[in-house]
């Protein structure tokens, strides 16, 4: 399929000149145009409407760039337009900047911007305003992205992690580190297959889906890196108040659990990009769990544990033998046992 | 989780508990010889449902936590060399050297990659012949069959840029030590469940009747550990003093004879000095003067190394049994695992590491 005059990015395809007008021309604004990047200014002007603004950045520079249940592509989506809905703000405006190093393939770029044009259209946001670099071979790992998003939050919602409660329940949205080891089972080297899908996916219509039943949800999070026990601990810390979890409550996938078991991580400290952690009042647990259950990306969520006035700052976790010991905030890198 | 859910079930585990609460009359000391079931100890809570006469000590079987410092700084000095791509499980990437551990050396440009088992170190010299590919071949017997394997692999296909730099320990030497020491208060021990899975557990029946301790080896699941035990418990009230096998869906009396093979055509039994505890007599593995070319130490001239440890750290101590990590009095404070001043903390599988994570509270 000639998409484009060059079988591979080169380097003046960063140069501002005719070659970067090509692949604007013939990759980027055929994927994502749209009135506002259309224009083509240096900036998007944008009409955003009354309420609070939600803003966040983050950068994608995940190996491999092609995993089993996703790409590079629809991480950059689907992670900056959740952590725009954890907010509780509808996302609505993404930027995406390219770091691309020369030669790599253009099909493989193309590949990258249907996965995110698609991730896009799935979550409703619009791409305004990019920008694309090329650099020598050797100075990035094929593809870097960067996206900004902007959401609007409206009026009455206060979702913050110093606003937990004693006695809020701990929800997750579904099964855990289905992303983290669908990429570290891909990775080159590792000996086993698995058939461990990425679970990328975006949660704002999910989040619209729980605001629906009760505007009174007290903290949200995606459990990207450092997985649910990284939040759970922040949580903790900023709302000085305990939390205990259930460990037969914790849904994780069979083939997630197995991947597990044999490199000695824990579930719990591994990277999500589709599901959600809340904390949420007693009272409206049932409530918001059924409706999470109705929609695709909830229908796994389970309640797993509570907010306590006991230890505070810290989070405990109660152990099949029922007694309690702690769950850490993880150190560094998750790193394979030796035996 | 066939072959694991059933290990974990909490009924199971209740009755197990109560009938060790039923058997135990007196104190007993019971070591766990290996890191993994320390963590699977300590992380399970195993050790708040037992009767308060039995107390739980920690072994040496980290093979993080007794590789000597010196080889981690040899591991440092040869992965910094010009031309190297030096080739280590995760674990030992943190683990601190006199100065510095292998994560900043790699931030400091030696090419260090992490690999998930030693063949794919035999993979990348075969990809990169330019290069001098090292493998920090670490562990007990567990992984020395592994280990050999490379070196056999290597052998066959005329890799010359491949070696391994090899820290074994054996287990059985060590819990020689611990029982023959003065301080000695190991009363009866679980067997690593992996390397009798290995090595069977013949070699165990000696010191077993030596030392009048029973000895089990044991798996690493929650009721793994809870029957083993019961066993330990039951043989110590009766008085007797043989080896019984937990483990019997993995561990025979032989172990895995070609695995021993692999094992002893590559590697001879030398004496080894264990971090934090010192020389232990035919205690360690190093490569067999046919296999030199293999052998990192002999292929790359290390000088010039000055180990220093912490003189605040307990870790030796720890790794006989002597004491816990919570009676160290740097445990929490001076040593974290963000500033370890040992490897028990820093070691995925280190006994400080594991009170750390999961009961510093307590």
């Amino acid at each position: 399929m000639p998409i484009i005059n060059h079988q591979r990015v080169q380097l003046s395809h960063g140069s501002g000149g005719r070659m970067s007008a090509e692949l604007i021309d013939k990759l980027f604004l055929p994927r994502f145009g749209n009135p506002i990047l259309n224009r083509l200014e240096d900036q998007a002007t944008l009409d955003i409407g009354p309420g609070r603004l939600a803003f966040t950045t983050d950068s994608f520079v995940v190996d491999p760039i092609f995993f089993p249940g996703g790409d590079i592509g629809d991480l950059a989506i689907n992670g900056t337009v959740n952590d725009i809905a954890v907010s509780g703000a509808k996302p609505l405006f993404l930027s995406a900047a390219f770091i691309l190093e020369e030669g790599l393939p253009m099909l493989d770029l193309h590949r990258i911007l249907v996965s995110m044009e698609i991730a896009a259209k799935n979550a409703g946001v619009v791409i305004v305003t990019g920008d694309t670099k090329v650099v020598n071979i050797g100075s990035c790992d094929k593809i870097f992205i960067n996206t900004t998003g902007i959401g609007m939050i409206p009026e009455g919602t206060m979702i913050s992690a110093a606003s937990l409660k004693p006695g809020d329940a701990i929800i997750v949205s579904g099964t855990l580190g289905d992303h983290g080891m669908a990429i570290m089972t891909s990775r080159k080297g590792l000996s086993f297959q698995s058939r461990i899908l990425s679970d990328t996916a975006p949660l704002n219509h999910l989040v619209d889906a729980m605001l629906a039943v009760s505007k009174n949800i007290h903290a949200l999070r995606d459990p990207t890196r450092g997985g649910v026990a990284a939040t759970l601990n922040e949580w903790a810390k900023a709302s000085n108040l305990g939390i205990v979890i259930d460990e037969e409550k914790i849904p994780v996938r069979e083939e997630v659990r197995a991947a597990c078991e044999i490199l000695g991580i824990d579930p719990l400290y591994v990277a999500n990009e589709g599901k959600l952690v809340a904390a949420v009042p007693e009272e409206w647990a049932e409530r918001i769990i059924s409706s999470m259950k109705s929609h695709p990306q909830g229908k796994n969520s389970a309640i797993i544990g509570r907010v306590v006035e006991d230890h505070r700052g810290m989070v405990t976790i109660r152990t099949a033998l029922r007694v309690e010991r702690i769950v850490d905030m993880p150190l560094g890198e998750q790193l394979p046992r030796i035996c | 989780m066939k072959f694991i859910d059933e290990y974990r079930d909490p009924e199971v585990a209740a009755t197990i508990i109560a009938e060790i609460h039923k058997t135990v009359t007196r104190p007993w000391v019971i070591m766990e010889i290996c890191g993994g079931q320390t963590h699977a100890i300590v992380r399970n809570g195993i050790d708040q449902v037992l009767p308060k006469e039995i107390e739980l000590v920690h072994g040496p079987g980290c093979p993080v936590c007794v590789t000597p410092l010196e080889l981690i700084d040899k591991a440092i000095a040869i992965a910094r060399m010009p031309d190297i791509i030096f080739t280590s499980f995760g674990d030992m990437l943190r683990v601190p050297g006199s100065e510095k551990d292998l994560f900043i050396a790699k931030s400091e440009g030696a090419d260090v990659r992490i690999v998930y088992s030693p063949l794919e170190a035999v993979k990348i010299a075969r990809e990169n012949p330019e290069k001098q590919v090292v493998f920090f071949a670490v562990g007990f017997e567990t992984t020395a069959p592994g280990n050999a394997m490379a070196v056999l692999q290597a052998d066959r296909e005329h890799l010359d840029n491949f070696s391994i730099l090899a820290s074994h320990v054996l287990v059985p030497p060590a819990i020689n030590a611990i029982l023959s020491s003065p301080e000695n208060r190991v009363q009866g021990f679980l067997a690593a469940g992996h390397v009798c899975a290995v090595m069977g557990w013949e070699e165990y029946e000696p010191l077993a009747q030596k030392y009048k301790v029973p000895m089990v080896p044991t798996g690493f699941e929650p009721i793994d550990i809870l029957e083993g035990i019961l066993m330990v418990t039951k043989m110590l009230e009766a008085g007797t003093y043989e080896v019984q096998n937990q483990y019997k869906r993995i561990v025979h009396r032989q172990g895995n004879p070609a695995a021993q093979k692999a094992m002893f055509t590559v590697f001879e039994i030398i004496d080894r000095t264990w971090r934090g505890i010192g020389e232990i007599p035919a205690s360690g593995l190093q490569v067999k003067d046919n296999f030199a070319t293999f052998d990192a130490e002999k292929k790359f001239e290390v000088s010039g190394i000055n180990t220093k440890e912490s003189e605040k750290c307990l870790s030796g101590r720890i790794l006989q049994g002597l004491i816990k990590p919570g009676q160290c009095p740097v445990f929490g404070n001076d040593c974290t695992p963000e500033h370890p001043l040992g490897a028990t903390m820093v070691s995925s599988e280190g006994a400080c590491a594991a009170y750390y994570s999961y009961q510093r509270t307590r």
